[in-house]
C-alpha cells in the first residue's frame, strides 16, 4: 500500500476505533493515550527508517503489543467489557484472543460501531460531526476548529461534552441489529453535513475542507460495504457524495478562482467517481424509499452527465428541485430552482421564479441570492442593474475567493453594452 | 572530506497531531534522501526514544534526565554525515526540518589521527 497524505491520520482512527471496542469507552482516554504512543513510536522511527511498506500492519501489532501489557498490569484491577474479560482471564488465550480483535473484519466492524456511536442521536448535529472527525477521521481539536471556524476551546468544551454524554450510555459499541437500522438515518445526515461542511462551508482551510469531503466519501463507501447498512438511502446518499466531489477539482480554476458549475472545467471532473455515482444512483432507485437524497443526487447526476451546460437537461431539473421542495423546504432549493427555470424557460421566467420564493427573508445574508439576480438581469441586457446586485453580493462575500468571483462578475457587467 | 556527527535535539512530539506527525515525518524522511542525494550521508544513523533514558552521572549510579536543565534539549538522534570543513557541515545542518520543530543539531567533528 502506498502512503498517501493522510495515512497516519486514517491508521489513527482505525486504532481508535478498535482499541475503544476493546477498552470501553467509558475508558475512551486509555484508548487515545495507547493510539497517541503507539504513532508516537512509528514517528520517531520512521522519520528515520522511511515509511515501511507494510505500516498498516505494523502499526496494528505496535497497538495490539501495547494492548496486552495494558492488560497484564491492570488484569487484576481493572473491569473491561464482559466479553473482552472473558476472552483474558487466562494467560494463554490472552494473545490469541487479542489477535482476533484486531482482524481485518474486526477493525471495519470497529470503525462502523464507532461511526454509530458517535451519531448518539440525543447529541446535537454539531457534536456528531466534532466527534466523527476527531475519531473517524484522525484531526485535532486544533484541526477540527479551522474546518469549522471555531475557536480550539469552544471545540474542546463541545467534544468533552459529548464524550461524556457517550460514557454516560451503556451499551454503545454493542449496538443490537434495532439499534443499527434506527441509528441509520442519523448517520446519514452526520455525513451529509460533514461532506457539506467540506464542500460550502465558507473561509476555511481548503486542505482541510477537501479532506473532510474525502472522509465522508470513504465513511459512506464503508457503509454501503456493510450488508445491513447499504440501503437504497445509504446509497443514494453515497451516489451524492461521489458525483458532488467528482466535481471538486474543477470547483477552482488554474488561477485559484471561484467556479460557478456552469463555467467549470468539465474535462477536470473526476470520471471514475462519476461513474461510480451513476452506479450508485441506479441501484438506489431499486427501493421503495423516495428521500432528498435521492432527489439531489439525481440532480447532481444530470449535471454530471451533461457534455456541457448548454446539454444539460434543465426541464427534469426544475423536476427534481419540485420534488426537492416538497422533501425539503427551504428558500435555497427554492433559489436553485429559480436558477434552473432560467436555463429552462428564459431569465424573465427565472426572475419570476426567484420572485416567487417564499421566505426569500431568510436568504438575506446569502451572496449567491443577489448574485443570481445579478446573472438574470446581466441576461436581460440589465447591466447597471445587474452591477448593483453583484455590488451588494460583493458586501455579503463571506471568504476572499467568494469576494474575487464577485468582484470578476462586477466587471463583467461594466464591460458589457 | 571530514566526517561528522550529528546530534538531534528535540522536544517530545506528545502533543502533535496525526496529520503533524505524518507531514514532519515526511519532511524528515525528504531531507535524508536529499543528503544521500548529494553524497553527503555516510550513516544516517539512528533514531532514539524521548523516554527510557537518561544520564548516569556518577559510580552511585545517579541518574538525571539530561546533560542540560531542560528535557528538550534531549537528544533524539545521531548520523554521521561528510563535509569538506565546519562551515560546510554547518550548511547542510541547517536545511534540517528540526528548525521548525523547536529542535536544533550539535554538529561534532569526528576525531581522527
Amino acid at each position: 500500500m502506498q502512503p498517501d497524505g493522510a495515512f497516519f491520520r486514517r491508521e489513527s482512527a482505525r486504532l481508535l476505533a478498535a482499541l475503544t471496542r476493546i477498552f470501553g469507552v467509558k475508558r475512551s482516554t486509555l484508548a487515545e493515550d495507547v493510539v497517541q504512543e503507539t504513532l508516537t513510536a512509528a514517528f520517531e522511527a520512521w522519520r528515520w527508517a522511511g515509511i515501511p511498506e507494510h505500516y498498516s500492519a505494523l502499526l496494528m501489532t505496535a497497538a495490539k503489543n501495547r494492548v496486552l501489557d495494558v492488560f497484564r498490569r491492570e488484569r487484576t484491577v481493572r473491569k473491561f467489557a464482559p466479553e473482552v474479560s472473558r476472552l483474558i482471564e487466562e494467560e494463554w488465550t490472552m494473545e490469541p484472543s487479542v489477535e482476533e480483535l484486531f482482524l481485518p473484519e474486526a477493525l471495519r466492524d470497529d470503525e462502523l460501531r464507532m461511526m454509530f456511536s458517535c451519531c448518539q442521536p440525543r447529541l446535537k448535529k454539531d457534536a456528531q460531526v466534532a466527534l466523527i472527525l476527531k475519531n473517524l477521521c484522525g484531526l485535532s481539536v486544533e484541526e477540527i476548529a479551522g474546518a469549522f471556524l471555531d475557536s480550539p476551546a469552544a471545540v474542546e468544551k463541545r467534544l468533552t461534552r459529548a464524550k461524556k454524554a457517550l460514557a454516560g450510555s451503556r451499551r454503545l459499541f454493542e449496538l443490537t441489529a434495532a439499534d443499527f437500522a434506527a441509528r441509520l438515518a442519523t448517520v446519514h445526515q452526520a455525513l451529509y453535513l460533514l461532506f457539506n461542511e467540506g464542500y460550502h462551508s465558507a473561509g476555511a482551510d481548503a486542505t482541510v475542507r477537501i479532506d473532510m469531503c474525502r472522509e465522508a466519501l470513504r465513511l459512506v463507501r464503508l457503509l454501503v460495504g456493510h450488508a445491513t447498512a447499504a440501503t437504497s438511502t445509504t446509497k443514494a446518499l453515497a451516489a451524492l457524495i461521489c458525483l458532488t466531489a467528482a466535481r471538486l477539482p474543477g470547483r477552482v480554476d488554474e488561477g485559484g478562482n471561484l467556479r460557478a458549475i456552469l463555467q467549470q472545467d468539465r474535462s477536470r471532473w473526476d470520471r471514475s467517481l462519476i461513474s461510480e455515482g451513476l452506479e450508485l444512483l441506479a441501484e438506489s432507485a431499486s427501493g421503495v424509499e423516495l428521500t432528498a437524497y435521492h432527489v439531489e443526487a439525481a440532480i447532481a447526476g444530470l449535471h454530471a452527465s451533461a457534455e456541457s451546460a448548454d446539454k444539460t437537461s434543465w426541464g427534469e431539473i426544475v423536476s427534481l428541485y419540485d420534488a426537492l421542495l416538497t422533501l425539503r423546504p427551504s428558500p435555497v432549493v427554492a433559489l436553485n430552482r429559480a436558477i434552473a427555470v432560467a436555463h429552462h424557460k428564459g431569465p424573465a421566467r427565472g426572475m419570476d421564479a426567484i420572485r416567487a420564493i417564499r421566505g426569500a427573508g431568510r436568504l438575506s445574508a446569502y451572496p449567491f441570492y443577489p448574485a443570481a439576480l445579478g446573472e438574470l438581469e446581466l441576461r436581460l441586457g440589465r447591466a447597471a442593474a445587474a452591477a448593483g446586485h453583484f455590488e451588494a453580493a460583493l458586501r455579503l462575500a463571506r471568504n476572499e475567493s467568494e469576494r474575487r468571483f464577485l468582484r470578476e462578475r462586477v466587471t463583467a457587467c461594466q464591460a458589457a453594452p | 572530506m571530514s566526517e561528522f556527527v550529528f546530534l538531534y535535539r528535540n522536544p517530545p512530539a506528545s502533543s502533535l497531531s496525526p496529520q503533524q506527525m505524518q507531514d514532519r515525518m515526511q519532511r524528515w524522511n525528504a531531507w535524508f534522501d536529499d543528503l544521500k542525494r548529494r553524497g553527503a550521508l555516510t550513516d544516517r544513523g539512528l533514531p532514539l526514544q524521548h523516554d527510557g533514558g537518561g544520564v548516569v552521572r556518577d559510580k552511585a549510579g545517579t541518574v538525571s534526565d539530561g546533560p542540560f536543565a531542560e528535557t528538550k534539549d534531549i537528544v533524539i538522534g545521531f548520523s554521521v554525515v561528510r563535509a569538506e570543513r565546519f562551515e560546510g557541515a554547518v550548511a547542510l545542518a541547517s536545511t534540517c526540518p528540526i528548525y521548525d520543530q523547536d529542535g536544533f543539531i550539535e554538529v561534532r567533528l569526528i576525531a581522527r589521527l
